[in-house]
């Protein structure tokens, strides 16, 4: 067995155990990122020099007692739209390609203080505004199962590098289920988080009220781990949650005994891929021998989720990515005549189409006379999606459905219809509308090779649920890593 | 198409937004904000007379804190950030006449 077929906390247990070293992983993994790269371009930039000093220091200070924690000494790749204080975070956008962020995100200094050794910085769809990482300025990340195919998005570098074995764990951002559909498509677990369990502080905004940073990695046990080292009240964050406890470890218990598990009718309706809702009814199953009452039941206002979720996060875009001006960072277009034709024309050169588009809707919906009549209407909207899942909640500990509707795309499939990709989203959407954590864990791969996810969705601040259903399904499978990585380094 | 969006309200959003098309562009934003707000129009189906904008899940409060500054004098990198610099600070085209 090679560094790069452990778990992170397996390998953060041998680096306890001075079995390996901290830069040995660290090694691997960047033999196993150069190889790969060209392939999945998972990153839009590693620093292999940062990487490597990083790691022997923390290696020393695991010698000398003063880091003990359990991702001491693990390679982590960070979504590049997260900030890493003297890194370039650029958001897989033009408009920010040189910025150097002077400060960074809480939750990459928590990630830090455990011990972690950050990597590199994670391709994603420009602004985290995509399904397919296929908006990247910086070109398109390719699914590590087949090149041929999408990782998913916004957070499709995060995805990659853990399927690819690039990385051990990663951060990704989940605004419409962002984390939750690259795990699906690149056969990994990832989490979506409570929303202000993760601080935003250093999260490039998208849509504010529906942003979360969360875990992506090889397995629940890490992304509990993950979220454990990354979650923490903050000042700095308006809208930071104060949790009574931030323990997600004790969740990893394999006892569904009695858990009341509901799946909505509607999650299995028109455009739901055969194979997907195969391998889904088949989870669905097995947590009911594990002794889970499973029952269908019906969620109601599935359909309303994506109208209204675009009309809210094309607001919050436009209003977030007016900061990007020309004037304190990034890009400034050149030749412009005063001040507001360079703000046009930098906007107009340093954003791309997908970008534009949501900053028109957004700036549209806003607009005196449309205000009511689209952006009120959305966030009422969104009140009534809250209560049916109050009421689901009141009768069931977790909902089960797919991640997505299908596996994987072709590249070059979505892009050409906007509201088609949208429907693409529509299980996963609906959990950042009503702030809900949910999981992604893989459940199976269809005809074409390509992996299904089950996703967990639970009431708000209903996390050990989730890790507790996910870990026990968990237990009746095993890891699978696509060919790029078995041919890896061993 | 439900919706029309005229080169008035293309050219008005333009404004609000920032951002400089091209005819070709503008072409494709009027086209992608039509069908957009006909697929959003279905929320026009919900009767939400009486319920109350939801703008967070949870009730948001202003945070308070002292006003002590804790983090440190980063001017030096703020500024190697700015595309354009001059004497410690931020140079803008020109704003008044």
């Amino acid at each position: 067995m090679g560094i790069l077929d452990l778990t992170a906390l397996e390998l953060g247990r041998k680096i306890k155990a001075k079995e390996i070293s901290a830069v040995e992983a660290v090694q691997a993994v960047l033999e196993q990122t150069k190889k790969a790269e060209p392939a999945v371009h998972a990153y839009v930039s590693y620093d292999e020099e940062s990487a490597l000093k990083r790691a022997e220091e923390v290696q020393k200070k695991i010698d000398d007692g003063t880091l003990t924690g359990p991702l001491a000494g693990v390679p982590v790749a960070v979504k590049d739209n997260i900030c890493t204080k003297g890194y370039k975070t650029t958001c897989s956008s033009r408009i920010l390609e040189n910025f150097v962020p002077t400060y960074a995100a809480q939750a990459v200094e928590n990630l830090i203080a455990a011990g972690v050794v950050i990597i590199g910085k994670t391709n994603m769809d420009e602004f985290a505004m995509g399904s397919t990482t296929e908006t990247s300025a910086f070109g398109p990340t390719k699914n590590p199962w087949n090149q041929e195919h999408v990782p998913g998005g916004s957070s499709g570098g995060s995805a990659a590098a853990v399927a690819a074995g690039e990385c051990f764990m990663a951060l990704g951002s989940d605004t419409g289920g962002s984390i939750r559909q690259p795990s699906s498509f690149c056969g990994i677990t990832g989490m979506k988080p409570t929303y202000g369990t993760i601080s935003r502080y250093g999260l490039i905004a998208y849509g504010s009220s529906l942003d979360q940073i969360g875990p992506m990695a090889k397995d629940v046990s890490d992304c509990a781990a993950l979220l454990e080292a990354s979650a923490s009240y903050d000042k700095k964050d308006s809208t930071s949650i104060e949790r009574d406890e931030y323990d997600f470890t004790s969740a990893l218990v394999d006892d569904v005994k009695g858990m009341k598990i509901g799946i909505p009718k509607d999650y299995f309706g028109e455009g739901l891929d055969p194979e997907v809702r195969e391998a889904v009814m088949a989870a669905a199953r097995t947590l009911e021998k594990k002794g889970a009452v499973v029952e269908e039941f019906d969620l109601g206002l599935v359909d309303y989720a994506i109208p209204a979720y675009y009309v809210i996060a094309s607001a919050e875009a436009s209003s977030n990515l007016s900061r990007f001006d020309g004037i304190k960072y990034g890009y400034r277009a050149k030749g412009a005549e005063g001040l507001h034709d360079m703000y046009k024309k930098t906007r107009s050169g340093g954003f791309g189409p997908e970008v534009k588009r949501r900053i028109m809707l957004g700036s549209f919906v806003l607009s005196s006379g449309y205000y009511d009549a689209y952006y009120l209407k959305a966030l009422r909207t969104k009140a009534l999606i809250k209560q049916e899942f109050d009421k689901a909640f009141a009768s069931y500990d977790l909902i089960l459905g797919p991640a997505a509707p299908t596996t994987a795309p072709k590249l070059g499939e979505s892009l050409s219809d906007p509201i088609k990709m949208y429907l693409g989203d529509i299980y996963t959407i609906s959990a950042n509308l009503a702030g809900l954590p949910g999981i992604s864990v893989p459940c199976g791969k269809d005809s074409k090779g390509l992996p299904i996810g089950l996703q967990l969705l639970g009431d708000c601040f209903q996390e050990k649920k989730l890790i507790r259903a996910a870990y026990a399904f968990e237990q009746t499978r095993t890891y699978e890593a696509p060919e790029i990585v078995k041919g890896g380094v061993q | 198409m439900a919706n029309h969006i005229s080169d008035e309200t293309i050219e008005y959003v333009g404004i609000l937004a920032k951002l400089e098309l091209s005819g070709e562009e503008k072409e494709q934003a009027k086209k992608d904000m039509e069908s957009m707000l006909d697929y959003v129009d279905k929320l026009n189906e919900l009767d939400t007379d009486g319920v109350e904008p939801m703008s967070h899940v949870f009730p948001v409060n202003n945070v308070f804190r002292e006003d002590i500054v804790t983090n440190g004098d980063d001017r030096e990198e703020i500024l190697a950030n700015a595309p354009e610099r001059k004497d410690g600070a931020f140079v803008v085209p020109k704003t008044v006449e």
